[in-house]
């Protein structure tokens, strides 16, 4: 009986993904190829992971507006006039969110920075482990721990535009616009504060001075995480600002 | 070639625990984790089995008393409905084909040492078992189980002075939901790196068994499907206890006006059903690549379109993202919409179809082994068709409005979904009991075990067909009263008898997959010759699935009956030269 399954001899087999931009192209533990490689799977493996991640955050913000696209069109019942009545109420947003976008894009140029800092120390680490050639010392800036900061300092930003609308009446139950803002705001919040949590990570694989190689892999998807974080708020800032 | 080796094990980071929290507890090993969550599963089934059983009584017999519970209240009755079709649905549908037998061969199967984030499939199952454990907690607060169905629809689900099971077990289910859904967002974001980024060398994707697309395919319903759950289940909670009104409108309840107003409730069911039907995929097509892979393997003969196959279940999937409105037809969609979503579902059929003609075109000719799991396989083919079937009748908006508060709509999804994804993971349990424990499961309490299902199975659900079509509401506690239904009592007593049987024939599985741990012969590593490259290693497996190198693939996971191959199989490893046809 003739099988039904093509079965060729492999060639160059491929295994994985493989590609992927942006690593250094260098062993960095001194163990020649093999260590090569296997950084260039760890980085590969992690940011697929993240990509991955990724997608299944959007569908939940993907969720949260249609539910505020389709709450916003739908009238409801007034028992006054017992009539359909159209009761969405436009929240006006404080001002107070602009400064905090500008923290939050802020924070993501760090973040940038950070990552580019330490890619750059690895790339260097080759160059410095060849005997005789010497760097001299280069001077470290925490983009790290200014990243955390910012993150910190937008949380902070987002709470006192949460106290500016309850000062102005509008609570999480007042309204369904009132409640969408708390709702998209709050959850993202929750996601940044992961992101806080993984800088934090990232900053102690520095501290304990791990190997760069792995302190690059965990900055570069926190990286790939914290900048997903400041396009998704910007989208958030425009869908409360602009669809209403 | 030692480039690869060296990439496996550094892949595999974790060495082997010795002490007996993790390695069996907290453990990292994909295959101890796969344990966990097959085990989840089966205690899972006994509670929904129980729960069934309960509600079959009560059906048949209203006032009867049932020792230690007393008597079946009307709101007790739906309680465990709702119980019964949230644990099924969740926690053994999902849990036990993918996070069970997923967990456990996906990455022995492809060729790793392990998924491709240890500590985050840890952390998956744990976060599914918190939530396994709230629901049942529900049982046992105040106010009891929550009434609202698996569905959980509101304005029921969202306002706690609903019901008695509307308060704090209400809430236990919301979080158990959000749970559950966290656990398998993380779980599908592993399986998915790992089907893509860790397969050994040769194991291109179109040389991976069909299982591994099955559960690729899964992973990424789930990845897609659960956030939308999870945010649905996020506004529920809020609505429940944050005062807002995303589903719930102006109400009254009791005589009292509720806070809420200008929610809708048919929001839910849009964000419920488009994570609800996926879900149908997501637990039945774990089942359709094993029984791809048990059919190919019982008959010794190539998967009939390995490539059709494939295909045919990413377009199911794909397809099942935009069927949703099909379980809406009653909520006055306009016409229009109903057609699309009609045109739709219907469309599933096309690839459905040609799963099953290639399923019967792999049997067709070849020289069958029925062996317990092929059994279960050819079940499942059975079921898929006898189930499926209705699914034309009901994704017509005209025949699906009188239909679709009927036992009819009952029938038809515990055939397809619910069956048909069980008897999946019988036939998983029994041709992969070998690997995971070492002995053989007793063949003849096998095949007791499969005919008492079987035919207990379609004495259940095929019936309900025709109470649906004469008019048998579901959902109803009791309909003894309802006086047009009497002629249809010795029917509803003849499945309840059914129901008895069949349930007492799973004792017959438990018994056979315990004891065979323990006393069953001995297995080979390859009993079955199989292919694949789980029959390559050592029963079981060792901590690296592999024994310190990493297997390299030469040929398809199908090659059974090659002309001029030494053996009627080739595995998947071997160099032998095998011609290209």
């Amino acid at each position: 009986m003739a099988s039904l399954t093509p079965t060729v001899s492999i060639g160059d087999p491929r295994t994985a993904l493989g590609g992927g931009g942006g690593a250094p192209p260098v062993p960095l533990r001194g163990g020649g190829d093999d260590s090569a490689r296997y950084f260039h799977m760890r980085l590969r493996r992690a940011r697929l992971g993240m990509a991955v991640g990724i997608i299944g955050i959007v569908m939940v913000f993907v969720s949260f507006t249609s539910a505020y696209v389709v709450r916003q069109g739908m009238p409801s019942f007034d028992p006054r006039t017992n009539s359909l009545v159209h009761d969405w109420l436009a929240v006006p947003l404080p001002r107070l969110l602009l400064i905090n976008t500008f923290v939050l894009l802020l924070s993501s140029a760090a973040m940038e920075l950070a990552r580019r800092q330490t890619k750059r120390q690895v790339a260097l680490a080759q160059t410095a482990a060849i005997p005789g050639v010497s760097l001299g010392e280069e001077k470290q800036i925490p983009w790290l721990a200014l990243t955390a900061m910012l993150g910190l300092i937008f949380l902070t930003g987002q709470w006192l535009v949460w106290r500016e609308l309850a000062a102005r009446g509008f609570y999480l139950s007042t309204s369904a616009s009132s409640s969408f803002v708390y709702l998209l705001t709050g959850i993202h919040g929750v996601h940044l504060l992961g992101g806080i949590v993984a800088l934090l990570s990232a900053s102690a694989a520095c501290l304990l001075r791990q190997p760069l190689d792995s302190q690059f892999v965990v900055q570069d998807v926190t990286g790939w995480y914290w900048h997903f974080m400041a396009i998704l708020w910007v989208y958030i800032l425009c869908l409360l600002e602009f669809v209403h | 070639m030692a480039t690869r080796e060296f990439a496996a094990h550094e892949s595999h980071a974790h060495a082997a625990p010795q002490g007996f929290i993790r390695k069996w507890v907290f453990s990292l090993d994909h295959k101890v984790i796969g344990l966990q969550y097959y085990f989840l599963a089966l205690s899972a089934v006994f509670v929904g089995m129980l729960l069934s059983l309960l509600m079959r009584i009560h059906m048949i017999w209203p006032n009867a008393t049932i020792p230690l519970l007393g008597d079946i209240k009307p709101e007790t009755y739906v309680s465990l409905l709702t119980m019964h079709g949230t644990i099924m649905v969740f926690f053994v549908l999902t849990t036990a084909p993918q996070g069970g037998f997923g967990n456990y061969f996906l990455p022995i199967q492809i060729g790793a040492a392990d998924m491709a984030f240890p500590v985050l499939n840890m952390l998956s199952f744990w976060v599914t078992f918190l939530g396994y454990i709230a629901l049942l907690a529900a049982f046992f607060v105040p106010g009891g189980a929550p009434l609202h169905g698996w569905t959980g629809y509101p304005p029921l689900s969202a306002v706690p002075s609903a019901g008695p099971g509307e308060g704090l077990g209400a809430d236990l289910w919301g979080i158990s939901i959000a749970l559950f859904c966290l656990g398998a967002l993380m779980s599908a974001l592993n399986f998915i790196t790992t089907t893509l980024d860790m397969r050994a060398k040769g194991m291109k994707l179109m040389r991976m068994p069909l299982t591994c697309w099955a559960w690729f395919i899964t992973a990424i319903l789930g990845l897609l499907a659960f956030g939308v759950l999870l945010s649905a289940a996020i506004l529920l909670l809020l609505d429940r206890n944050a005062g807002t009104s995303f589903y719930v409108p102006l109400i009254t309840v009791n005589g009292q006006v509720l806070a809420h107003k200008g929610g809708s409730p048919l929001l839910w069911q849009h964000l419920f059903w488009f994570f609800g039907h996926p879900e149908v995929y997501i637990a039945i097509v774990p089942a359709m690549g094993l029984c791809s892979q048990l059919v190919s393997v019982f008959s010794r003969k190539p998967i009939f379109g390995y490539k059709a196959m494939v295909y045919a279940m990413l377009s199911i999937g794909l397809l099942g993202f935009m069927v949703w409105g099909h379980h809406m037809f009653m909520s006055g969609m306009s016409p229009y919409s109903a057609f699309a979503f009609s045109v739709m579902t219907m469309a599933i059929g096309v690839p459905s179809a040609i799963k099953t003609f290639n399923w019967l075109g792999t049997l067709w000719g070849g020289r069958i082994r029925f062996a317990s799991p092929m059994l279960f396989a050819i079940g499942f083919v059975s079921l898929f068709v006898s189930g499926g079937i209705s699914g034309p009748f009901l994704a017509q908006p005209t025949l699906d409005i009188p239909l679709h508060d009927t036992a009819f709509v009952v029938g038809h999804f515990h055939l397809i979904m619910g069956v048909a994804s069980i008897f999946g993971i019988f036939a998983a349990t029994y041709y992969w009991f070998p690997k995971m424990f070492g002995r053989m499961m007793n063949e003849s309490l096998a095949r007791w075990h499969f005919w008492f299902t079987f035919v207990g199975t379609y004495s259940i659900f095929m019936p309900m067909h025709y109470l649906g079509m004469a008019g048998q509401p579901r959902r109803y506690s009791q309909f003894t009263e309802l006086h047009y239904l009497d002629r249809l009592i010795p029917l509803n007593t003849f499945i309840t008898f059914a129901a008895f049987v069949t349930i007492a024939a799973q004792f017959i599985f438990v018994f056979n997959l315990f004891w065979s741990m323990k006393f069953g012969k001995k297995a080979s590593d390859n009993p079955w010759e199989a292919t694949t490259l789980e029959w390559t290693t050592a029963t079981p497996p060792p901590h690296d699935n592999f024994g310190g190198h990493t297997p390299i693939v030469y040929n398809g996971p199908y090659e059974y009956s090659v002309p001029g191959a030494p053996r009627d199989y080739v595995m998947q490893t071997d160099t032998t030269a095998v011609p290209a046809h």
